[in-house]
């Protein structure tokens, strides 16, 4: 099904959308039992530098409850300047603005390339970005300079009318006011302490007793420039300022007794940075940026005590229930997200330090507001330094890869309702017709907020067909979609992009081929992932395992062929053939096992699936494993201890991490040093090209992976073998002592098993 | 003069008495003629008061004449001088009493006595001629009459009076006064006697050679006690007729027919009069005045009228001519003017128990001789009395008033530090008194028996020490403790909080920075001082620099920290505006050592005022900042003071907010109480946590209007801190005082996280405690710091029979922590004799400090009860005092005499002018902030302030010659006493004003203010032009001198006669009648005499 294929691929870098499925099953009935739900994987924001953005808005479809937008799939009546909505069906007269059009003159809107189009808009006033550090004081002083190099370079990085702010952090939070000369001022909070909104205003001095704000207009940031310069200014005119202020940063100076942890104001400082820019840019487009170095120790949003001898919760306490800050601290910091959302603010999260900092609790202000989440060990190290200054990346265009208060809409024709969204959004908890009562995620809405994305922010969208199995749908009738997002553009301009997609309606019953050949097993092994990563954080991990495999086993029992109770005889098509792996690989995934993983890692992990495009989430569910060797070019190989030969260089990306593991052969050629010999240069060759592609790998991504070089026997190697399909263990004997691959100390099951398995219960006429 | 009157000496006073009379009368007789009252008063005078008043006028006039001996005396004439020697000695010594007389012998007295009774006698008489003034002549008289006692009050009561008979009261009051002449309390020295008359003086004084003059007369008569029943016979008799002549001149214009006549007669009569009528006098001694019957009948009916009196003036004066004679009372001028010659001179040994010491007005030096100085300790009664029933017959409060760390003159030794290394000073076992000269040691020096609990311990062997043949240790004058009244212990560190030694204690200035404080300059001049004055931090012996770390905070109703680590290139602001939840937001660099973060200070001081120039802040918070510096401190693990400058009523939300409840409706109600009780008790709670923490709170109030001051200090006055205010501030007005006072309480040494313990011997037991500190339980005073103006009034209570052999003891051990960080205990000693006798209690009083303990326990008393019942159990209390000597002490005579005890003479003058005084009763001008400042304030006054502070210093200027550099002798605080032609200054420890007459020469006018006439003269001018000439300079200097004096600047106001500001000036002319109804002395000596007598009846 090549066509498939060059569909789907084409249909991706145009829209930046993937469906499960790219025939619908036409009935409710039918597409219930499909197994894996009507779903899309949704880049919004996907970079389209072909695509100029056109300098006017969008034409509405008049209908109140509709307001589609204007798309190539409309009707157009050239001559009588009326258009009809390919959702609602209501006929619309073209604005003026359109007299002109004819056949040959076309707005671009109206031409089928242009599926996706961004519109311009040019009213409203435009606001500056909005940058707030937050930063951690508690640092080791090593730590801490790195980290003031490091934003101090990223005052260079930010456009020049960008404000900034700073609030720094220990025992107490200090508000930097930073446009004083002479003195460095600043306004200092208890961090034991949890203040309202409210108060934080009164505080900082935010509020005009004077003159109160009409309640009904909400606040204009522009009518109090003078209160909120003192602590946002704009970069240009407190650039020296500023740079000296992070010099001058000191490490928060309050003691720290022996056996005990930095007192660390986490919650606090959050808060007040959240309630800041609540009282001075609600709506507009702002980035929480909070460096910390440890857990947060005291006051709301503690997340463990003071005293070194209590370590902080791991998941073995949680499942105990042993984690007696958790609770409480998830709370206050998702009322934190929650508020930072609803005006549009996003949180990103720089946590460095050996143990955990709590991301666990504090994970929701990032994944609720669309800000980034990355976790190093030290503020120190490369991954930091280049993962912080890859936030600032522009574009081809020379705009920076974010963008802020974004809101997706998403409109269904009738056969079609949405029934939720996965990915680092807010729902905005807006009814409307094409809002589906079953909830797949976050539902019961048609909008959502994202607070802060880049071109790669990628939230699965689910959908419920709703047609009734009893009202067959015409031949050859389409289904459509419309994504319309608007967001602040890194330019300060307000855009709006709109995707218009339609698929074809197929009976299930009679066309079924067509359905399964239209499969997209990728698409639908991520979306089926995220689901399962979704119910991971509210469920038991066992249940989650237990409902994916029963997904698994219905998909098999429905697309596959078989003879009833004859394993053997099981096969998939093409189309479904990868499907049963991605789920193998997705069950061992940190994703879903916590086992090895600390609460942290387990949310620092998630966060990134839930917000990762198609081809980077399969990554992260089947980690890739490329070979070097002398026997020909570099290939990928299974990743299977199979392929785990002496003679061969491995490359392993698991997003996470770039993994080269030297074979037993080459490491012990290594240690001999024949690279440095002339006549091995070929050898030299050899280890110089999987370091030269994880470079590559590692310039591109964002989070910056761990970057881990090892070899055969090196402590290290665990990376790679704990990935990879244990075929080969120390349980089957047939194994040991063969020159076929490593064996894996393991008692995991390996994919052969697993696919046994499947096969037995999918013929099986038991279940 | 009271003194005298023991018992025994009664009976044979009666006798003498007519004898008296006889003299008198006759004299009076003579000398009337010429001048009436003022002579019979003489008369009287001459007997006893005489000394005093006579002696000056003599003086005055006389200076030729007196001229050798004058000398001395200069002032207070003779007559006084030779008092003040003779009587001092003589009348603290217990004069009747057979120790006294030894003593007295001691004494220089006699032979100046000898001597000045000769001079002093001619001089007088001399003055008398001379000099023209009424007053003078009076003065003598009265002077006579007064020492003995207050007679004259009666007088004024003329109404009653009024009458024939009152005359004859009238004069016999006088005379009374001068029969107090209580010189007969000197009586039982005869040689005290001399002094005491006037007119009699020559002869008395050469007899009395002991101390007190007054005595002398009764000399003769061991009979000390009261001469009053003699002399009032005499008095009246002669008096009356006399005496009435004299009032009616006083009263008006008289002065100059008064003085003259006085002149005439006085110098004459006199003499004679005292020669013989000597004899009689000392019978009476004590003398009461007029004994007469007669006069008693008139003082009766007067005294009705003047019932009124005690609550309020008035009363009217039915009869002129019967005034009573404002000089025939007894004279505060005088009664310092000889304290201050005759024990001016000598060191004062505290060596001996139960000596008075020197009056406070004197100045004397102090020799150690294991009796604390009186300058770290004063007593209402150098001997107290034996059981409690005599003390609660005498109602004599025995107080002490305690300045543990009183700053001595430079010639006196600062106490000596012991240290007694690890083991720590050495104490009782039982009662912890620490190791004192009082203690005896026994079986050879291997145990010694506690003076206090008589326990007895164990010598620690290293302590260890023979005894001599006397019993005494061998090294006893090694070591101070053994030796001295005062020295200090280097503390261990078990008299450490948390055991361990503190760590040098810091200063954190807080400045307001609302609208209101840099408005006015505050902030601006502040800042500048501050930059040069923290070279000056208070440092501890030869110390190179300062221990003291300081910190700065500024507020309006947020709170700004400053960082100000040396290593900063600039000064760190830190905001907090949680000011419910107060914290401190930086530790390090908060507070610095000055010297090396100099830079960053100045840096700071320089921003602070530019940085608030264009606040519109007009809110300012209070509890919050004192927390704040409280944190700090603590945070610091450190003692500290914070200086708070703060302008306005603390409105904004926060704890501690302070709503505007002054209401003047409430003056005179029963709800009077609350404008002095604090509005919530946030700031108890508050400073209790200071005073935890041994943070110190001084406050500098700036108020524009109402600040509720009663509330403000709160802090200050629970953690021993003080308040300065200033009304009104303005930087062109008001810079030099509020900067001087600045800097003198910022380099002032202070002692930090102090506590106060004070034991005595068996018998007695402080009960009660007056002054600006906290105590959590009975005993134990704390005070979170303590620096050398403020003092503790300590009441004690009998508990048991005390021993006359053994006296009482007092230890006074004060643990405080140095301000360079050491840990000290400074203790004070002093040994008290005890009485069976109610006479050796009156004789060995002292009303300085008895006035201090009054006007504290008053002040304290308002705070719970109307003002109205405070100043009705002030005069209560003052009444039963007298009435208990009259009953028990003064030898038997008329109940119409007014008798006082010569060492209480001065009682009732004093004790209306603390009814006077803005607290007890407020003038219109007087607002609730003002009443309650200086309530607080006098609070922790020593007795020296409240001195000056209830009668103020008037001096005359322009009195004497230019070239005279002395300071000019004072005159009594009335109007009758100012001269248009002259110019006077009157200060009283707050208030500094230039009383300029409207017919000033213009020379002087000239010399003084640069202007050419009265009428260009500024009103309220308050800093004199700095001129060269003579006059300008020698002003000047006086001011200087006087400022110098006082813990407080004081500001100048330059006041015109008959300009408006003049009200203002004669608020403190205190022996007048007060526009806010305050009796002026006379009229209050009358109704206190009336006072007496219905207790007496």
């Amino acid at each position: 099904m090549a066509t498939y294929l060059e569909f789907i691929q084409q249909n991706e870098e145009r829209d930046g959308v993937r469906f499960s499925w790219n025939v619908w099953p036409s009935s409710r009935l039918e597409a219930t039992r499909m197994v894996v739900p009507l779903a899309c994987i949704l880049t919004p924001l996907k970079e389209r530098p072909d695509l100029p953005p056109v300098q006017y808005e969008p034409v509405l479809c008049s209908r109140p409850t509709c307001k589609a937008i204007l798309n190539p799939l409309c009707q157009v009546d050239y001559r009588a300047k009326l258009w009809a909505c390919n959702f609602c069906f209501q006929r619309n007269q073209f604005p003026p603005a359109y007299a002109g059009i004819s056949e040959v003159n076309q707005p671009a809107e109206l031409m089928p390339q242009f599926s996706t189009v961004e519109y311009v808009i040019q009213r409203g006033a435009q606001s500056p970005l909005i940058f707030l550090y937050v930063v951690d004081t508690c640092l080791e002083e090593d730590d801490l300079q790195a980290l003031r190099e490091s934003l101090q370079m990223s005052l260079s990085l930010l456009p020049p009318d960008a404000l900034v702010g700073l609030i720094t952090f220990g025992r107490m939070v200090q508000v930097h006011e930073l446009s004083c000369e002479g003195i460095s001022k600043s306004y200092v909070f208890r961090g034991t302490k949890d203040l309202t909104a409210k108060q934080i205003q009164d505080m900082l001095g935010l509020t005009k007793p004077a003159v109160p704000v009409h309640p009904a207009r909400p606040a204009q940031p522009q009518e109090h420039p003078s209160i909120s310069s003192r602590f946002l200014q704009p970069i240009h005119k407190i650039d020296m300022n500023l740079t000296d202020l992070l010099g001058e940063l000191q490490r928060d100076p309050w003691p720290v007794p022996q056996g005990k942890r930095p007192l660390r104001s986490t919650g606090v400082a959050l808060s007040i940075a959240v309630g800041l820019l609540e009282g001075t840019f609600p709506n507009t487009g702002a980035r929480i940026m909070l460096f910390i170095g440890g857990p947060p120790t005291q006051g709301p949003g503690m997340v463990v005590g003071d005293e070194l001898k209590v370590p902080i919760r791991s998941w073995h306490d949680i499942e105990k229930d042993n984690a007696r800050f958790m609770k409480k601290a998830t709370k206050h910091y998702e009322m934190l997200a929650n508020r930072a959302a609803a005006n549009g603010h996003c949180v990103d999260i720089y946590a460095c330090a050996l143990d955990q900092t709590g991301l666990l609790e504090m994970k929701c202000c990032t994944n609720l507001t669309g800000g980034h989440m990355v976790m190093g060990d030290s503020f120190n190290t490369s991954l930091f330094k280049q993962t912080f200054q890859r936030i600032f990346s522009k574009d081809f265009n020379g705009n920076f890869r974010m963008a802020f208060g974004a809101t997706l809409e998403v409109k269904t024709s009738r056969e079609l309702k949405v029934a939720g969204a996965i990915g680092p959004c807010v729902s905005l908890n807006v009814k409307g017709p094409c809002v589906s009562e079953n909830e797949l995620g976050v539902g019961g809405t048609s909008q959502w907020k994202i607070c802060g994305l880049d071109p790669t922010s990628t939230l699965g969208i689910y959908f419920e067909v709703v047609n009734q199995h009893n009202a067959p749908i015409p031949q050859g009738g389409r289904g459509a979609i419309q994504f319309v997002t608007h967001y602040q553009h890194s330019s300060t301009q307000r855009r709006i992009r709109v995707t218009t997609i339609a698929r074809n309606w197929a009976d299930a019953q009679s066309q079924l081929k067509h359905i399964e050949a239209a499969f997209d097993q990728e698409a639908a092994a991520v979306l089926m992932a995220r689901l399962g990563v979704f119910r991971a954080e509210s469920e038991e991990g066992p249940d989650v395992l237990r409902w994916l495999d029963r997904q698994l086993i219905r998909l098999c029992q429905k697309f596959g062929q078989y003879t009833k109770e004859d394993p053997s005889s099981f096969r998939l098509s093409d189309s479904f053939s990868l499907y049963p792996q991605f789920m193998f690989h997705l069950r061992r995934s940190p994703f879903l096992q916590v086992f090895n993983n600390s609460p942290d890692e387990s949310s620092y992990y998630r966060h990134h699936f839930a917000r990762q495009d198609l081809t980077q989430s399969l990554i992260m569910i089947q980690p890739i494993l490329y070979s070097y060797s002398f026997h020909g070019p570099p290939e990928p190989v299974l990743l299977d201890s199979s392929s785990i030969l002496a003679d061969r260089i491995l490359l392993m990306d698991t997003f996470f991490q770039i993994v080269i593991y030297l074979g037993e052969t080459i490491a012990q050629w290594q240690k001999a040093g024949y690279q440095d010999m002339p006549e091995y240069e070929n050898f030299k060759h050899l280890l110089q090209a999987p370091l030269d592609d994880a470079q590559e790998i590692l310039h591109a991504r964002f989070p910056m992976p761990r970057y881990v070089s090892t070899e055969h026997g090196g402590s290290q190697a665990r990376f790679l073998l704990s990935k990879v399909n244990p075929s080969q263990t120390h349980n089957n004997l047939y194994a040991w002592g063969q020159e076929t691959g490593a064996p894996i100390l393991t008692d995991d099951v390996s994919l052969q098993v697993f696919m046994d398995h499947l096969k037995k219960l999918a013929v099986s006429s038991a279940c | 003069m009271n003194l005298n009157q023991s018992a025994p000496p009664v009976p044979p006073f009666g006798q003498p008495q007519p004898a008296y009379l006889g003299h008198h009368q006759s004299s009076y007789g003579g000398q009337p003629g010429s001048t009436t009252a003022p002579t019979s008063y003489g008369a009287y005078n001459g007997p006893v008061p005489g000394y005093q008043q006579t002696p000056p006028p003599g003086v005055s006039r006389a200076p030729p004449s007196s001229g050798a001996p004058p000398a001395s005396t200069a002032q207070g004439p003779c007559g006084q001088t030779a008092y003040g020697q003779f009587g001092q000695g003589d009348v603290q010594n217990g004069p009747s009493s057979t120790v006294q007389m030894q003593r007295l012998p001691g004494y220089q007295p006699f032979g100046s006595a000898i001597l000045a009774p000769v001079v002093s006698q001619p001089a007088v008489l001399q003055p008398y001629g001379p000099p023209p003034t009424s007053a003078q002549v009076t003065a003598q008289l009265a002077g006579m009459q007064i020492s003995g006692a207050v007679a004259p009050a009666s007088p004024p009561s003329g109404l009653g009076y009024g009458p024939p008979t009152s005359l004859a009261s009238a004069s016999g009051s006088f005379p009374n006064s001068g029969l107090y002449g209580s010189y007969p309390q000197g009586q039982a020295p005869p040689l005290g006697q001399p002094q005491g008359h006037p007119g009699a003086q020559p002869p008395q004084r050469s007899v009395p050679l002991q101390a007190s003059s007054f005595t002398p007369p009764a000399s003769g008569g061991p009979r000390m006690p009261s001469m009053t029943g003699p002399l009032l016979p005499g008095q009246s008799f002669g008096g009356p007729p006399v005496s009435q002549p004299n009032h009616v001149s006083s009263p008006a214009p008289q002065v100059l027919p008064a003085g003259t006549q006085m002149t005439g007669p006085p110098g004459p009569p006199p003499p004679p009069m005292h020669s013989s009528q000597q004899p009689g006098y000392q019978l009476q001694q004590n003398g009461s005045y007029g004994p007469t019957r007669g006069p008693q009948s008139n003082y009766g009916s007067p005294y009705p009228g003047a019932a009124a009196f005690g609550s309020q003036p008035g009363p009217p004066q039915p009869l002129p001519p019967k005034r009573l004679d404002p000089d025939a009372i007894p004279s505060p001028i005088q009664v310092i003017e000889d304290d201050r010659n005759n024990r001016g001179s000598e060191p004062f040994v505290t060596g001996v128990r139960g000596q008075v010491p020197p009056l406070v007005t004197t100045d004397f030096l102090v020799k150690d001789q294991g009796n604390a100085s009186p300058r770290y300790i004063r007593c209402t009664s150098y001997n107290i009395p034996c059981t409690s029933d005599m003390a609660k017959q005498a109602q004599v409060p025995l107080a002490a008033v305690i300045k543990p760390l009183a700053r001595l003159p430079p010639e006196e030794a600062s106490p000596y530090v012991v240290d007694h290394g690890e083991s720590g000073p050495l104490r009782c076992n039982r009662c912890k008194a620490y190791m004192c000269p009082f203690m005896q040691f026994v079986e050879g020096g291997r145990r010694f028996q506690c003076c206090f609990c008589s326990c007895i311990n164990d010598v620690p062997p290293q302590y260890f020490q023979h005894l001599d043949h006397t019993g005494k240790r061998v090294d006893a004058y090694d070591r101070p403790e053994l030796s001295l009244g005062s020295y200090e212990f280097l503390a261990t560190v078990d008299y450490c909080k948390n055991n361990k030694f503190p760590s040098p204690p810091a200063f954190i200035f807080m400045i307001d920075v609302s609208y209101n404080a840099i408005r006015s300059g505050l902030v601006r001049l502040l800042c500048e001082e501050l930059k040069s004055l923290l070279d000056f931090l208070p440092r501890e012996g030869g110390a190179e620099e300062s221990a003291v770390r300081v910190g700065f905070v500024t507020y309006n109703k947020v709170l700004h920290f400053y960082n100000v680590k040396s290593s900063l290139a600039q000064p760190q602001m830190m905001v907090v505006s949680d000011v419910g939840d107060m914290f401190v937001p930086l530790l390090d660099g908060f507070l610095v050592n000055v010297n090396e973060s100099q830079a960053v200070i100045t840096s700071l001081l320089d921003q602070i005022p530019e940085m608030f120039a264009d606040t519109r802040e007009t809110e300012t918070v209070f509890a919050p900042v004192i927390q704040a510096g409280m944190e700090a401190l603590k945070a610091a693990e450190c003692a500290g003071k914070l200086f708070l400058f703060h302008t306005s009523l603390p409105i904004a939300e926060a704890p501690g907010k302070l709503k505007n409840r002054d209401d003047r409706k409430l003056i005179n109600t029963d709800k009077e109480k609350t404008l002095f009780q604090p509005q919530t008790g946030a700031y108890q709670t508050l400073a209790k946590e200071c005073v935890a923490q041994g943070c110190c709170v001084d406050l500098f109030l700036f108020p524009n209007q109402y600040v509720d001051v009663a509330t403000l200090s709160v802090v200050p006055q629970l953690t021993g801190g003080s308040v300065y205010k200033y009304a009104c501030f303005q930087v062109e007005n008001d810079q030099e005082r509020f900067l001087s006072d600045l800097r003198r309480d910022v380099q002032k040494v202070v002692g930090f996280d102090a506590v106060m313990r004070v034991r005595t011997s068996t018998g007695i037991r402080a009960v009660d405690f007056f002054g600006a500190f906290y105590m959590s339980n009975t005993t134990d005073v704390e005070l979170a710091g303590l620096d050398g103006d403020k003092t503790v009034t300590v009441e004690f209570r009998h508990d048991d029979r005390l021993n006359e052999e053994s006296g009482a003891l007092l230890q006074c051990a004060l643990l405080y922590t140095s301000c360079a960080g050491q840990r000290r205990l400074r203790i004070h000693n002093l040994a008290l004799n005890c009485c069976t006798q109610l006479a050796d209690l009156y004789r060995n009083c002292e009303t300085d400090t008895l006035i201090n303990y009054m006007a504290k326990f008053a002040y304290r008393g308002v705070l719970n009860s109307p003002v109205k019942t405070v100043r009705d159990t002030l005069i209560t209390q003052c009444a039963q005092i007298l009435a208990c000597y009259r009953k028990n002490c003064a030898s038997p005579s008329s109940a119409g005499q007014l008798i006082l005890p010569e060492c209480m003479k001065l009682l009732p003058v004093y004790l209306n002018c603390v009814l006077k005084s803005d607290v007890l009763q407020p003038g219109a001008e007087v607002t609730t902030d003002d009443r309650a400042y200086v309530r607080q304030l006098v609070t922790s006054m020593d007795v020296a302030e409240t001195n000056v502070f209830f009668y103020p210093r008037l001096l005359p200027l322009t009195k004497s010659p230019i070239e005279n550099t002395t300071e000019p002798p004072a005159v009594r605080a009335s109007e009758e006493r100012l001269s248009n032609g002259d110019i006077y200054l009157l200060e009283n420890g707050l208030n500094l004003f230039l009383w300029v007459g409207a017919s000033v020469q213009q020379g002087v006018v000239q010399s003084l203010f640069g202007v050419s006439s009265f009428s260009q003269i500024t009103s309220g001018l308050s800093v004199l032009p700095v001129l060269d000439n003579l006059l300008s300079k020698k002003v000047r200097g006086l001011i200087d001198s006087l400022r110098a004096q006082r813990s407080r600047y004081m500001k100048l106001i330059v006041v015109k006669q008959e300009d408006k500001l003049e009200t203002l000036f004669k608020h403190f002319l205190v022996e007048d009648k007060s526009l806010s109804g305050g009796a002026s002395y006379v009229d209050f000596l009358c109704h206190m005499h009336k006072e007496i007598r219905q207790l007496l009846s």
